[in-house]
């Protein structure tokens, strides 16, 4: 008798507590971020100055004007634009020399052998330093931080393309050559798709990079872009439009590492989609 | 569709030596290993292990080249890997980017078959394996067995003279395996090939094959090459028979003996 009650009451709670735990993780992050605007409002406010000083912080209130403000003129557009255009370009550019070269490096051990020592070189040298060889380098403003950009995005991409060539499973190649698969076959058949997991993960790092190269080369030099607004804006005082900058970059930022991981999602339908239970 | 002509695939190994290793660091994997198989025979190769049993394999498949010797199939010599000599492997050699039917395709869309044709010819094999409905799943979400039978279509879709096949049921567990077995002899009376099959299993060997070379410890040749007169088709019982038992004991006795020569250093 008591299960026959019991049963429908253990239902019942279970389906509330799976109600629950679908509203509480969403719930949880959201009075995370709450919190944060709360201690910064608070800490402004109080025009706090514990080592760390807080007088000239604009708080949340006063970015969110600025915000509103830049949003409904036309001239932070530019900037953005300008920033969009460049990480576009750059990183374009870094994904064809990228996979082209590390399939090429990884496929072939006379590619490896002249084209890997110079990459080997180069490759500890944060973008932000080459910004004054860059300036000599190039004509232009705008093709000397695409440059940068390139720079920064480039080394993931290729490094991991040639990881993902190295990693291909020989059984595969095997098993395609005793089905009748030549090299080009072997080539497009398996080594393109058994690399190609890895070559999304260069793509999604690389544009990390060169987010990070693009604002610093238009802080250094610039005349556009959301890195050289963000700079100026501390030039020219008006601090609440550095946070707005910073704001924008985080955002565009994520967008397009999430456009990235979302084609790359498209690519591979294979891999089965990631359980987040628990995560 | 009508699945296959007469049985093709007269596999001739002659005098074969693999040796792998510079000249100071040298081991040798095959010595004089001769083996002839008549077309559309199921041959058993059963040895210790690390005794070359598969080395034989990959040389029929053209994988590895002899150093000395030669292998024939059909009057050719082997020189590269080809469709006509298809191997099915122990596990994970599906392409996990393809579908189940796109793998089964592969050879076909490799001799420039075109795509309707391939669908069709791919899905008979599917069928014959049991997959049907299966076609659009990817390898990742089908179990151990139904991926090996998934590499036993991809195979044969090909029509090889040959299907070779590396211990393809070693990584399955024993009641998938003992389905496994009683599959691939249906199939195999469909599609009558020649087939060599690498196992360490004793009881696999007997109750597939037509013959059973025993090899020795390395470097591998035969040590002996016994005929299994069960008739077929054979139940899963006919193990359980007098005449399976001792042929067993026979097989064992030679098997135990040269797993004990393997862990013996060989005098050079």
């Amino acid at each position: 008798m008591a299960t026959l009650v019991g049963a429908p009451a253990t239902l019942a709670s279970a389906a509330v507590s799976a109600r629950v735990a679908s509203w509480r993780r969403p719930a949880l992050r959201s009075l995370s971020i709450g919190l944060f605007l709360l201690a910064w409002h608070v800490a402004t406010w109080w025009d706090l100055d514990f080592y760390v000083r807080f007088q000239n912080i604009p708080s949340p209130g006063d970015v969110l004007a600025e915000a509103m403000e830049l949003f409904a003129s036309p001239g932070f557009y530019v900037h953005i634009l300008a920033s969009l255009e460049r990480i576009w370009l750059g990183f374009a550019i870094a994904t064809v020399l990228g996979v082209g070269l590390g399939l090429l490096i990884g496929r072939f051990r006379f590619a490896e052998d002249t084209l890997f020592p110079p990459i080997e070189l180069f490759r500890p040298i944060p973008a932000v330093a080459w910004v004054p060889i860059s300036i000599m380098l190039w004509p232009t403003e705008r093709s000397s931080i695409v440059f940068i950009t390139t720079l920064g995005a480039f080394f993931p991409i290729v490094l991991n393309t040639i990881h993902g060539v190295e990693g291909i499973d020989r059984q595969l190649v095997r098993a395609a050559t005793s089905l009748g698969a030549g090299r080009a076959a072997i080539f497009r058949e398996v080594v393109l798709p058994g690399a190609l997991p890895s070559i999304v993960t260069g793509l999604s790092v690389g544009m990390g990079v060169s987010w990070i190269c693009l604002i610093s080369a238009e802080m250094i030099s610039g005349q556009f872009g959301v890195g050289y607004f963000t700079w100026v804006a501390y030039g020219i005082v008006k601090y609440p439009q550095i946070v707005v900058g910073m704001l924008t970059i985080g955002v565009l930022g994520m967008l397009s590492s999430a456009l990235i991981r979302w084609v790359g999602a498209r690519c591979m339908p294979w891999l089965p989609r990631r359980e987040k239970a628990g995560a | 569709m009508a699945l296959n002509g007469g049985p093709t695939g007269r596999v001739e190994i002659t005098d074969l030596g693999i040796a792998f290793g510079s000249a100071d660091r040298r081991v040798e994997a095959i010595r004089r290993f001769t083996l002839m198989t008549t077309p559309g025979e199921f041959v058993a190769l059963l040895g210790p292990s690390g005794c070359g049993k598969t080395t034989v394999l990959n040389a029929v498949a053209g994988f590895v080249q002899p150093t000395v010797g030669r292998v024939v199939v059909d009057g050719e010599a082997v020189t590269q890997p080809g469709a006509d000599r298809g191997m099915v492997f122990q596990q994970h050699s599906l392409f996990p980017w393809k579908t189940v039917l796109a793998n089964v395709e592969f050879g076909l869309k490799m001799r420039g078959i075109g795509p309707k044709e391939r669908t069709s010819q791919a899905r008979a094999y599917l069928n014959l394996v049991g997959l049907a409905g299966f076609e659009r799943a990817y390898p990742a979400e089908l179990s151990g067995g139904m991926q090996q039978r998934v590499g036993i279509a991809r195979v044969l879709v090909n029509r090889p003279c040959v299907m070779l096949m590396d211990e393809p049921f070693g990584a399955l567990d024993a009641q998938t395996r003992l389905a496994m077995q009683e599959l691939l002899l249906g199939v195999w009376r469909e599609v009558r090939t020649t087939v060599l099959f690498v196992t360490h299993d004793i009881d696999e060997a007997i109750f597939l094959a037509d013959r059973v070379a025993v090899m020795t410890a390395r470097p591998g040749q035969i040590r002996d090459l016994m005929p299994v007169k069960l008739t077929r088709p054979r139940p899963a019982e006919v193990i359980a028979t007098p005449e399976f038992m001792a042929l067993k004991a026979r097989v064992l006795a030679q098997v135990r003996e040269e797993s004990g020569r393997a862990w013996i250093e060989p005098r050079l």
